[in-house]
C-alpha cells in the first residue's frame, strides 16, 4: 500500500523540506512507523509516549478526522492521501 | 510583586519565555501562563485585596502582567446578585448571578480578557492589536484599544447581531465581516496572526488573554464572602471561560484564601452548537467538530479550542453539562428578566437554560449554593426576542381610554 502524505510547514525541517512524502503501509499506524523509518524524529512529533497520536496533531485520510474512524488502525488503500495538521489553538 | 514564571504547554509540559506566542513548537499543544505561587506567601491576603478599589486588577498579582495594566485599569469588578424571585421560580434555596452583562466598559465579561491581552500586547510593544470573535470580543477590543491609543482590527463573521456590528464600529475599529462561520473567521486570523505581526488577542496573546477570565471567579468568590459555592454554571464556546473559573478557585484555595468547597463545574451550550456538551453526555473526551447553528450566536464556535480541558473540569469536578434549544434560551432570557431584572444576551439565556434543565433533572440539586454566570448583554441580542416580548399597546393620550385598559388588566382607581 502506498499513500501519499502531506506535510505541514512546522515539520518540513524534518523531511528536508518535502510537503508531501510517499510512504508505504496498510494502516496509518504503519504509516507513521515508515515515516519515522525514513524522516527520524517525525514520530516523536506526532505521537506521545504511548505511541497515541497527540491530541493537538490531526491525522486526516482523505479529509476524515482517523479520530473518528479506527485511530492509528485506519486501513488505507493505494493512492489515499494523508494530512497531517497540527489543530490551530485559538478562538475566544 | 511579579510571580509569572513561564509559558507552559499543556500536553507536554514544555517551557517557554514569556513571550507572544500560543502554541507548543514541539507538540502543537496550547500554551498556558504558569506561576510561582509560594511568592505570595504571607503576603497576597483577603486584607490587601480588600484595601484595593473594586476593579479586577485587585487580584493583579494573579493576572500575568508586569506592574499596573495599562488598559481597563477601571474594567470588572461586577455584582454578585442574590436572586431570590428566580430561586422561587426554579425551586431552589441558594442562587446568585455573576452578572458581567453590566462589565464596564462594554457590557461583557470579554472586559476582562481583553485588559489583560491588551496590557500585555503594549508590553510587548504592539502598536496594532485585533480579534477573531462572534460580537462581544469585538466590541471589548475596539473600546479598550481606543482608550489605550491603539490601532486595531476586529475579525467577525458577516451575520451577526446588528447590536455586535454597531457596539464595535463606534469605536472607529477597522470591522472585517468574513463571508463564514466564526471557525472559519478564527483560521483566517491564525494566518493574518502570523503574517502582519498584529497582537492577536485570542491568537498569538491567548495564553494572557484567557488568564483573564480568572478575575471573574475571583470576585464571585470574594463577594460570597471568601468561598466559593458548591456550584458554578458557565456558558462555553471554546470552553476557556470554563477552565478558568476552575483555575481561580484552585489558585484561591492553594493561597489560603478560602476553603475548598468541592466546587463542581457545569458547562452549559446551545443545541445547535453543543460539541463539549455532547462529549460530557457521551462520556468520552473526543471533541467532534460541528457547523454552528443556534441564536445564540455568541457561543456559537463548532470546533471549541478548549474544549478537551473544559470536558476534563467538567468530569474531574463532578459537574455536567447540558444543552438546550433555541426556544428555550428565549424563554430563560424572558425568565431571567422577568424575576431578577436583569437583561442578558442570548448566552445568559443558555447558561439559565442549562441550569433549569439541570435542576429539573437533577443534576443540581436544589439545596446547595449554585452560581450563574452571565456573561454579556441583552441589548446586544435584541433580535433574538424581538418577536417575544410584549409590545406597546398604543392609546391616545386620554385618561378615559387609559381607565378602560386599566379596568381591563384588573385595576381599579384608588379611592
Amino acid at each position: 500500500m502506498s499513500v501519499s502524505v502531506r506535510i505541514p510547514t512546522p515539520l518540513r525541517k524534518l523531511t528536508g523540506g518535502a510537503d508531501e512524502v510517499t510512504i508505504d503501509g496498510a494502516n496509518v499506524g504503519e504509516v507513521i512507523e515508515n515515516l519515522e523509518a525514513a524522516h527520524p524524529g517525525l514520530k516523536e512529533r506526532l505521537c506521545d509516549d504511548n505511541g497515541e497520536i497527540r491530541r493537538f496533531v490531526n491525522v486526516y485520510v482523505n479529509d476524515e478526522d482517523v479520530r473518528f474512524m479506527d485511530g492509528r488502525g485506519t486501513a488505507l488503500k493505494d493512492g489515499d492521501e494523508v494530512s497531517i495538521v497540527p489543530a490551530i489553538a485559538g478562538g475566544r | 510583586m511579579n510571580i509569572v514564571r513561564a509559558l507552559k504547554c499543556r500536553e507536554c509540559g514544555q517551557e517557554y519565555d514569556i513571550q507572544p506566542t500560543h502554541v507548543c513548537e514541539f507538540c502543537f499543544g496550547p500554551l498556558e501562563v504558569v506561576y510561582d505561587y509560594e511568592k505570595l506567601d504571607g503576603y497576597f491576603t483577603r486584607e490587601l485585596i480588600e484595601s484595593r478599589p473594586q476593579t479586577m486588577w485587585r487580584y493583579k498579582e494573579l493576572l500575568p502582567i508586569e506592574g499596573e495594566p495599562s488598559v481597563g485599569a477601571q474594567n470588572g469588578f461586577t455584582p454578585l446578585v442574590r436572586a431570590k424571585n428566580l430561586e422561587k421560580a426554579l425551586g431552589v434555596s441558594e442562587l446568585y448571578i455573576k452578572n458581567d452583562s453590566v462589565c464596564y466598559p462594554t457590557l461583557s465579561f470579554k472586559d476582562r480578557v481583553v485588559s489583560v491581552a491588551l496590557s500585555k500586547a503594549v508590553e510587548f510593544g504592539f502598536k496594532t492589536v485585533a480579534c477573531a470573535s462572534t460580537g462581544n470580543l469585538a466590541g471589548s477590543v475596539a473600546a479598550n484599544a481606543a482608550a489605550a491609543g491603539l490601532e486595531s482590527y476586529v475579525f467577525i463573521p458577516h451575520d451577526l447581531e446588528q447590536g455586535k456590528v454597531l457596539g464595535a464600529g463606534i469605536f472607529g475599529t477597522r470591522i472585517i465581516g468574513i463571508k463564514g462561520k466564526y471557525d472559519d473567521v478564527n483560521r483566517l486570523c491564525s494566518e493574518v496572526a502570523g503574517k502582519y505581526g498584529w497582537a492577536f488577542v485570542n491568537v498569538n496573546v491567548r495564553p494572557f488573554y484567557a488568564e483573564g477570565s480568572k478575575s471573574l471567579g475571583y470576585e464571585m468568590m470574594e463577594q460570597l464572602g471568601w468561598k466559593a459555592p458548591k456550584h458554578v454554571v458557565v456558558p462555553m464556546a471554546s470552553g476557556s471561560l470554563c477552565t478558568k473559573v476552575h483555575k481561580s478557585i484552585k489558585e484561591f484555595i492553594k493561597l489560603g484564601l478560602i476553603e475548598d468547597n468541592g466546587t463542581a463545574v457545569y458547562g452549559a451550550q446551545a443545541t445547535g452548537c453543543s460539541p463539549i456538551a455532547k462529549s460530557v453526555k457521551d462520556g468520552t473526551d473526543l471533541i467532534h467538530p460541528v457547523i454552528a447553528d443556534t441564536v445564540a450566536k455568541s457561543l456559537a464556535i463548532g470546533n471549541p479550542a478548549d474544549g478537551f480541558y473544559a470536558n476534563r473540569v467538567i468530569n474531574e469536578t463532578g459537574g455536567w453539562a447540558e444543552d438546550v434549544s433555541d426556544q428555550e434560551v428565549i424563554d430563560a432570557m424572558k425568565l431571567l428578566a422577568e424575576t431578577e431584572g436583569i437583561f442578558a444576551e442570548t448566552a445568559g439565556g443558555v447558561t439559565l437554560g442549562c441550569a433549569k434543565k439541570m435542576i429539573e433533572s437533577g443534576k443540581l440539586p436544589r439545596d446547595e449554593s449554585i452560581v450563574l454566570c452571565i456573561t454579556g448583554n441583552g441589548l446586544k441580542t435584541q433580535e433574538a426576542v424581538l418577536d417575544a416580548i410584549n409590545k406597546p399597546r398604543i392609546i391616545d393620550a386620554s385618561l378615559k381610554d387609559f381607565d378602560a385598559l386599566a379596568e381591563a388588566d384588573g385595576f381599579q382607581a384608588a379611592a
